[in-house]
Formats: C-alpha cells, structure tokens, sequence
C-alpha cells in the first residue's frame, strides 16, 4: 500500500522531470564551436596550451601583484586518469615558475560538491592566497562559492565553468560539441547510408558529456547512419566489454563504436577480438593505450580530445593576473585538437602507462616522463 | 549524554570511570585541528571566519547523522539515507523553480517525501522482518534508480531567499550551524528526557524484555525509521541550499549513508542497539570535519587521505569498542 | 541476546537452499531465453558463467563472513588492488606472472587477517571494520598506481578471463575462467562441508556466546572466514583483470552485490543459516538479472531500481516462508 504510494509519487516525479529535461542540444552553439574547430589560433607556435581562439581579452593591471606569489587551487578531485594527468600537468607547470611561485595550495573535494564549497571559503578566509583556481565539481553548485571568492581575489575557472561572468577569465578548449562532431564526422565519412553505429557513453546527465553525444547523434542523423543503441559504461572496462559483447551475441551488425570518452576504447574493441570478428571504425581519444592499438592493429580510427594541457594554461593564466598582463576572457578558448592517422606516429610514446593522454602538452615539462608515471 | 541508557543497560562499558566518549572524541578533534593550524602556520584558521568553517562542515553529515543515530539505537540501520537526500535535493529544486513563494509548499513536498520514504523502511524492517540492511538498501536503490532515470538532466534552482538557509547567519554563526545545534539538541532532548526516547532505548538494549513490558517495538522501529529520514531529508535541503540546485548524485558522491553509519558507531552507539547518544555522534561529525580541514591544510595527497581515514575509522571505534566483553560480528 | 545459550546448531536443509536460490535462477534464464533464444546455447551459456564468475566466486567467500555473523565491505577494494598490483608488478613480463599470483595472494590474506584479527580481537563490527579496510585498501591502490591505471598485464594473465577452448566434447566450448568457478566452489563447498569448519561457522553466527560454551574456537573461525573472503576477492580481481584489464574501478560496488547474492540465494544476515549453494545461486539469479534487465534494453537506472525491489521480494519471501514453517 505504501509502497504503491511511493511509486506513485515517483511516476508522478518522472513525468514533470521528463517536461524540464535540460536542453543539451543548441544549434547555436552546435555552429559556434564547429567554426572554432577550423579557427586558426592566436599565439605562440607549437604551444597550443598558451593558444587561444577569439579576440577577447581582459585587461588585470588591478590584480598586479610583485615578488613571490602563493597560488591556491581548489579542485573538484582526482577521480578518473584525465584528472590525474591534469593535476601532474599543472603541479609541473608550476614547478617552471618557482622564482616567481612561493607556494602552490592544492585542496582536494574528492568529487563532493558540499566539500568544495567549503573548500574555497577556507581558502578565501585563510588569506594567504594571491589567486585562486577552481576547477568545478559542478557548475550550478559552485557558483555562489565562486561569486564570494571573487569579492576576495583574481580567480580563475576552468575545465568545467560556472553560472557567473565573476572570474577574470575561464579556460576550457572549444568543448562537448567540438568532441561530437570531430568524432560524428570521421564516422560519417567512413560508414555508408543505413549502417549501424554503437555510442558507448560513461553517464548521463553531465553537461560536457552530454553535448558530445547530442553533437553526434545530429551529425548521424544527417548521414542517416543508424544508432543502434546508446550505452553507458560508467567508466568501467569490463561493463564496456560486456555490452558490446552482448550486442555481439545478439547478432546486431555494428560498423562503427562512437563514445565518448576513450578509456575504455580498448576493452570495447577486445569483445570483437574475442568474438573473431574484423575491427569496426572507431573513435576514441587521446589514451595510450587506444593509440597503440590504433597503430598495432591498422584501425580506422580517430582521437578526438578534451586536452589536458589546459590544466597548465590554469597556472600560466594566474601568473599572467598577477603580473598585470592582459589575457584571453572573459573566456579563453583553447585550440582542441584531434589525433588522426597522419599524426599518430608522433603520439604514440611506447614509456608511458596505457591512460596517459598525449595530448597533455607536458613532453617538455620537469620530471617527464616519470612524473605521469612513464618508464625513463 | 547517554546516562538514561547506561541505567537501562547491563554494565559493559563503565562510563563514571572516565570522560564520556563524546567529550574525549570532541575534544581530541578540536585540538587536532588548533594543533595543525598552528603548526602549518594557518593561524586564520582559528579566526572566527575559520572556526565557522569547520562547523560548517559538520551542517549535511551531522544533520543525517543524528537521524542515523535515532535507527542505530533501535537495533536497525539505514542505507537508503543517500539516496533520500539527493531525492529531496532534486525535489526542492523542482518545486521551487527560483521561485520565493514556492519555498514553503515545496519544504513540505520533500518532508512529505521523507515521511513516505521513512514508513515504508520502517515497515519492511519492523512488520515485513527484513533484515534493515537488505531493505533499506533496496528502497534506496528504487530511489536513486528512479532519481536517475528521471531527473539525469534536470534544470532547476531553489529559490534565493531559500539560500539563506545555507548563506546567512545573525552574529556571525550561521543559520545553519544554529539548525544543526537547534536538532541536536531537540534529538537529545528526547532521547534523554521523555517516555519516547527511553523506549527507544529500551527496544534497542532489549527487544524481547522490551515487548515484555508491553512497549510496541515495532511502532518504535517504525518511528525511528520515520525520523532518520526526516533528518535525511533536512539534511537535502541544506544541501540544495548550500549547492543551488540537487543533483541526482550529491547524496550518494557526499557516500553520506556509510559516513553516517561509521561517525555513529564512532561516537559510542552500539551496532546492536540500546547505547549510545546524539552527543557521540556529533563528536563523531566534529572529528571527519576537522580531519577534512586539516588534511587540506597539510596539503596531503587525495589517496594518502583515503588511507588515513580508513585507518583512523577503524582505531576510532577500538578505542572504546575494545573493552567490550561480548562478541561483535 | 538469546538468554538461553542454543548448544546444538540449526542445521541447514541443502535441499531447501538448493531450491530456493536454483529456481529463482531458472525462471530469470527462462525468461533471458524468451528476450534472447540463442542464450540456450552452449557457448553463450557458457560466456554467461564466464561473465558471472567473478560475482560468484566473490559471493562464496563472501558467504563464509555472512555465515560466522558478519560483512566483508572490503572485498571490493581487494579486488581492485589485486588487478592495478597485478598490472603493476607484472609490467608485461609473462614470466612473472605465477610469482605475482602468489604474491596477490599473500596481500589478499593479509588484509583478511587484518579484517578478522580487528573484528575478533578489538572488537570492532565488522560492518565498521571492513568499511575502513576498504577505504585503506582502495587509498593503497590507488596511491601506488598514482590513480590511474599502470603497468600492463601480459597474455598468460589475461587468459584467466579470456582463454576459450573451443570444440570441447558436449558442452562446446570452454573458458579456463569457468574451471576456475568450478574449482573455486568445489574447494569452498568441501570447506564448508567436508570439515568440521562449516559447523563451527554456523554455530558462531548463530549465537557466539553458546558457540564459545560448546568449545569452537570464535576467533580464529572469524579470522579464517575474513581470509577465504579476501581471497576469493583476489580471485575474483584476477578474473576481472583477466576479462578486461587494467582499470582503477575494476571492483566497485561488488561488495554489496556479493552480499545481495548471498541474501537472495536464502543466506541470513547476522548469520546461522545458509549454505555454499544460497551464494552459487543467489549469485547467478542476480547476475541472470542484470543480464535480462540489459537485454531487455530499460534504462540504465531504472535497472537499479529493479534491482532494489528484487532484493527486498526475495528477503521478504523467504521471510514469509520461513515463518509458515515455524
């Protein structure tokens, strides 16, 4: 009895959640990032972490600061291998800049909303901080945070952002649509009218990943290429490999794997070895271990990427504040490049472990490649 | 505190001897914290702004945790807490759309909820005989299964008058350290002082002696399951105040079910019921809370905390769980 | 506590046990059948055990702890160290393969000794106990990988999750992580009923107190169960590693799905009742779950909140017909 009530109520909770459903598909910016995508950046060659695409700039003589800084960075965790690379890029970012950098303060939320909030206002009210960098757990949740830190000091945002135009600048690379529609349109091109595709996803509901899939979904729409499922995997190889397997087992016909993000491509592809059946086009990202399968194994296959470089940008944008430089915002878009078979020679890096995203921009930086946990 | 169960209890732990757990838990937290800021030299920690800080951070944990004590004591427990408060997060924030004149109907919708999702526990665990664990882990599950499937890209806000909550204080203290401190006491109030909460005592230290003496155990079971979720649910709305918008997710990334469970038995409420107090457990808040703050301000690494945490969990509950004679399982 | 100590302890009825967890597993694979006939050929039946033994074999192990009274939370965590150790210490080199093996085990036993010493002697819950050996275990892992996987795990490993014989007489084929089922349960059955050990682990879930009157040693029958679970759960990370690699979340959240299995196949929390088949069954109606529920193609959560309505159906029902008997 009371159970039906519960379940009533939950149908009920279902039905006007479906209605306020969160719009993830914006042509707008669908357009705006694929023209960013051709865009030639500004600034230094061959350095694409302190690129930008656009012509905004911000003007930080207010926040000049000289003599030894402390920089304090609040950050939504180390939960996953992307996360990992990123806090080594920007820990060894910051070690190029230890005449000017007197400390660097890394708080961890350990993926906790509630705890990050915390987190900047004690940093905010310990007043040792010169400048802060957030990188958001979420983006609604951490806006008030962010707004009262403002009021205290420069900060900059990055990765994901945050519902307020307050930070001196906001740095992510050209973003979720981007990510779709490299990976949608090399599967296009490859796939004929009427073949299927499997979109392998880690989980729903976070804006950056959504987009991915919303951008490519469209692009297959066009090419009438059929998505004959959409999957997520949480992150996990053995859930990946079971899906894919169970599509297999089916006998669905699957031409191509899309995902989302490329720590599981591996996996993915192992359920087709397994089943002694050809490889399918794939796209992946910039992990090591897909790369090398890419290469080894002659895929058709590409490595759209969500670069960890912009991890370094985050110290680089904080020292440029700090000395009164002007920099790229109120956002600060950064070239988002993709591995494809031309270039993958140069990416493949046989020392390093099989999640390392190469397109980590941090070749040149102390400790490389033992700090990110490759053999010397 | 907890002196109306001791006189309940067959002496096993002898309390008189020495400070209270709580005290000692409390106090070996508080100067953990004073000790770290002075040595790392972050002496505006122990500011005002800084002490407020790490109160603060006992608000969602504490709040859920009280509640936890309440089914601890009975002999029960709740898995489903989690999940209950991204529920209400979520909840909160759709109701209310921004907007003032929603907060009202939309703090009674969630308790509603809580009230629902309280006596559906409650009843399995108490009428149904299913064991606690198994049944609040499956009413938990159907929350966040039904949470996700539903609200995975929801857009919504509680309104700003509503953030207050989370956001504004008198004299310095906010209103939500004072909630915190207002339910505490009220939960110790009762436990301590009233027919109520010396039954719930009694249908944890002895169910059987207990249905004896003509107590309705099960209503008890049922009430208590009623009331940690209501806590859950004060705790979500905290928390959609203090974030803006619920996800369907900040329960169960907050993993406050376990953390709830571990400060409770940490502050000397006994798995099996009967013993135990809202003091301890608050101790038990204190010491996660000053544990996180001062982990940050030693700057140490994400997964040497993890370890850390794990090992001080475990040596917390010896402490004062080794003296005990009986087996534990 | 009972105040009158019961000497003699319940003997569970196998065959009940055996019918209870058995059928429930046979109506969900009918039911796999119907979505998807080809299931009811040898070889997918067979890559369903494959897929399924990591759960089951956790759940053996498992079952030991629920027997003696208590929940093994860290088997999970285990599971993960075994698989990022095992990538780490074998970096590729298939000779060092059968010494790391050994050497996982060793940890393996070593955090069980920790669970049960910490349980049996310092008299933590084991709820509370095993909760901060996973935090410590995962923290470990991840820490000494640098969270994120490392290493690389050579073939000789990874045929623990991969090898098929094919063209085996009867059944098919074959994959070396079913013999390893099979013989994990054979050991783990003759544990619990070809040594006087599975009556000492009844008689202590049942009632500790009457158990140590009657003469059993309760801490190291405690101390034992922690260790065949976290061996089972190293067991379990191999097979894992074996299937699909490396990763850094390769045992999350199995420990609760272990102790579901074990509850839905018929064994009872807090001890006293159940058998080595309530974990074999109660893990492969769960697992047959899953793989219906995927099948079936609903929602990924709405799958969770399947799951949880399942678990409290089948704990209630054995509830109800436990009563009806008394």
């Amino acid at each position: 009895m009371k159970l039906k009530i519960i379940l009533a109520a939950s149908v009920a909770l279902a039905c006007t959640g479906e209605a306020l459903a969160q719009n993830f598909n914006d042509p707008a910016e669908f357009k705006k990032q694929r023209e960013q995508l051709s865009m030639k950046p500004q600034g230094p060659e061959g350095k694409p972490w302190a690129q930008h695409l656009g012509d905004g700039m911000v003007d930080t003589a207010k926040y000049k600061k000289d003599g030894p800084v402390t920089l304090c960075f609040s950050n939504a965790g180390v939960f996953n291998p992307w996360r990992v690379v990123g806090l080594n890029n920007l820990n060894a970012e910051a070690e190029l800049h230890k005449d000017r950098i007197k400390e660097l303060v890394v708080v961890d939320a350990e993926g906790k909303d509630e705890k990050q909030i915390s987190d900047i206002e004690a940093l905010v009210s310990g007043g040792r901080c010169d400048a802060l960098i957030v990188s958001p757990n979420t983006t609604a949740a951490l806006t008030p945070a962010v707004e009262a830190a403002c009021g205290k000091l420069p900060v900059i945002v990055f990765d994901r952002g945050v519902n307020t135009q307050c930070p001196v600048t906001y740095i992510h690379p050209v973003g979720g649509y981007g990510f779709g529609i490299t990976s949608g349109e090399f599967i296009a091109s490859k796939l004929a009218k009427g073949d299927n595709v499997l979109a392998l996803r880690i989980m729903p509901g976070v804006d950056v990943l959504e987009t991915r899939y919303s951008a490519a979904k469209t692009i297959f729409d066009e090419a009438g290429i059929n998505v004959i499922g959409s999957e997520f995997t949480g992150s996990d190889r053995a859930k990946t490999k079971s899906i894919v397997e169970d599509y297999i087992n089916r006998g669905e016909k699957i031409e191509a794997i899309w995902m989302d993000a490329g720590d599981t491509a591996t996996a993915a592809l192992e359920a087709f070895e397994d089943a002694g059946l050809p490889y399918p086009v794939i796209s992946g990202e910039d992990q090591q271990d897909f790369l090398r399968k890419w290469q080894s194994e002659k895929l058709t296959a590409v490595g759209p990427s969500y670069p960890t470089y912009q991890w370094r940008t985050a110290i680089i944008a904080a020292l440029d504040v700090l000395d009164g430089k002007q920099v790229p915002g109120p956002e600060w878009v950064l070239p988002q490049p993709a591995i494809t078979e031309d270039v993958l020679a140069e990416f493949v890096d046989e020392r390093m472990p099989p999640l390392h995203y190469s397109l980590c921009g941090c070749q040149e930086l102390p400790g490389y490649p033992e700090r990110w946990g490759g053999k010397k | 505190m907890s002196s109306n169960a001791i006189s309940m209890e067959p002496a096993s732990f002898n309390h008189r001897k020495g400070l209270p757990i709580a005290a000692v838990l409390a106090i070996l937290s508080a100067g953990f914290f004073v000790v770290i800021a002075l040595a790392t030299g972050e002496s505006a920690q122990l500011s005002l702004q800084g002490i407020v800080g790490l109160l603060q951070r006992m608000v969602a944990l504490g709040l859920v945790a009280i509640g936890q004590t309440f089914v601890i004591l009975v002999g029960s427990i709740d898995l489903s807490v989690a999940a209950l408060i991204s529920a209400v997060a979520v909840l909160a924030s759709l109701l209310m759309q921004g907007d003032p004149a929603m907060i009202l109907p939309a703090i009674i919708a969630c308790l509603g909820l809580c009230l629902a999702v309280g006596l559906v526990n409650g009843a399995l665990v108490a009428y149904g005989g299913i064991n606690p664990l198994i049944a609040t882990l499956g009413t938990g599950l159907i929350i966040q299964g039904v949470l996700a499937a539903s609200f995975a890209d929801l857009q919504g806000a509680v309104a700003r008058q509503f953030q207050v909550l989370a956001y504004g204080g008198m004299l310095g203290i906010p209103y939500s350290v004072l909630l915190l401190a207002l339910l505490a006491l009220a939960a110790a109030f009762i436990l301590n002082k009233t027919l109520f909460g010396a039954r719930i005592y009694a249908v944890g230290g002895n169910p059987d002696g207990a249905r004896l003496a003509g107590i309705h155990t099960e209503r008890l079971v049922l009430a208590a399951h009623v009331i940690a979720s209501l806590f859950a649910g004060a705790a979500g709305l905290y928390l959609a105040a203090r974030l803006q918008s619920g996800t369907p997710w900040i329960g169960r990334d907050g993993i406050y079910d376990l953390e709830s469970i571990a400060v409770t038995v940490i502050g000397g409420t006994i798995l099996a019921g009967g013993k135990g107090g809202v003091a301890g457990t608050l101790a038990g808040v204190l010491l996660f809370a000053s544990l996180d703050a001062s982990f940050n301000m030693l700057g140490i690494d994400a997964f040497l905390k993890q370890v850390l945490r794990g090992g001080i969990v475990i040596a917390a509950v010896a402490i004062h769980a080794v003296r005990y004679k009986g087996h534990v399982a | 506590m009972t105040p009158i100590p019961q000497v003699a302890p319940l003997r569970p009825s196998p065959k009940l046990a055996l019918n209870a967890g058995l059928v429930i597993f046979v109506v969900l694979y009918a039911a796999i059948a119907v979505v998807q006939p080809n299931y009811l050929e040898p070889g997918l039946f067979m890559n369903f055990l494959r897929r399924a033994a990591p759960l089951l074999i956790l759940a053996c192990g498992q079952l030991y702890v629920i027997l003696t009274g208590g929940f093994d939370l860290s088997v999970g965590a285990v599971a993960t160290l075994a698989v990022l150790a095992a990538s780490i210490l074998i970096n590729g080199d298939p000779d060092a393969t059968w010494a790391v093996l050994g050497t996982l085990y060793l940890m393996g036993i070593a955090v069980g000794l920790v669970n049960g010493l910490v349980v049996a002697f310092l008299k933590v819950p084991s709820i509370i106990a095993t909760l901060g050996t996973m935090l410590l275990v995962n923290g470990l892992a991840l820490a000494w990988s640098g969270g994120a996987a490392r290493g690389d795990l050579p073939e000789n490993f990874r045929n623990f999750g991969r090898l098929v014989w094919r063209d085996v007489w009867l059944i098919g084929s074959l994959p070396l992580a079913v013999v390893v089922l099979c013989g994990f349960v054979a050991i783990a059955w003759w544990g619990l009923n070809g040594t006087v050990y599975g009556k000492r682990a009844l008689a202590v879930g049942d009632n500790p107190r009457a158990a140590e009157l009657a003469g059993t040693p309760v801490a190291a029958t405690r101390i034992i169960a922690f260790v065949v679970s976290s061996i089972s759960a190293v067991t379990t990370g191999i097979l894992l590693g074996g299937f699909s690699g490396v990763s850094v979340n390769a045992g999350e959240g199995l420990e609760l799905q272990a102790i579901a299995a074990c509850v839905v196949g018929g064994a009872q929390l807090l001890g006293g009742r159940g058998s080595i088949w309530s974990a074999v069954f109660g893990a492969l109606s769960l697992f047959a779950l899953f793989t219906l529920l995927n099948l079936m193609g609903l929602p990924q959560a709405l799958r969770d909140s399947i799951q949880g309505a399942i678990l409290i159906v089948a704990v209630g029902a054995t509830m109800w017909r436990n009563r009806r008997r008394i």
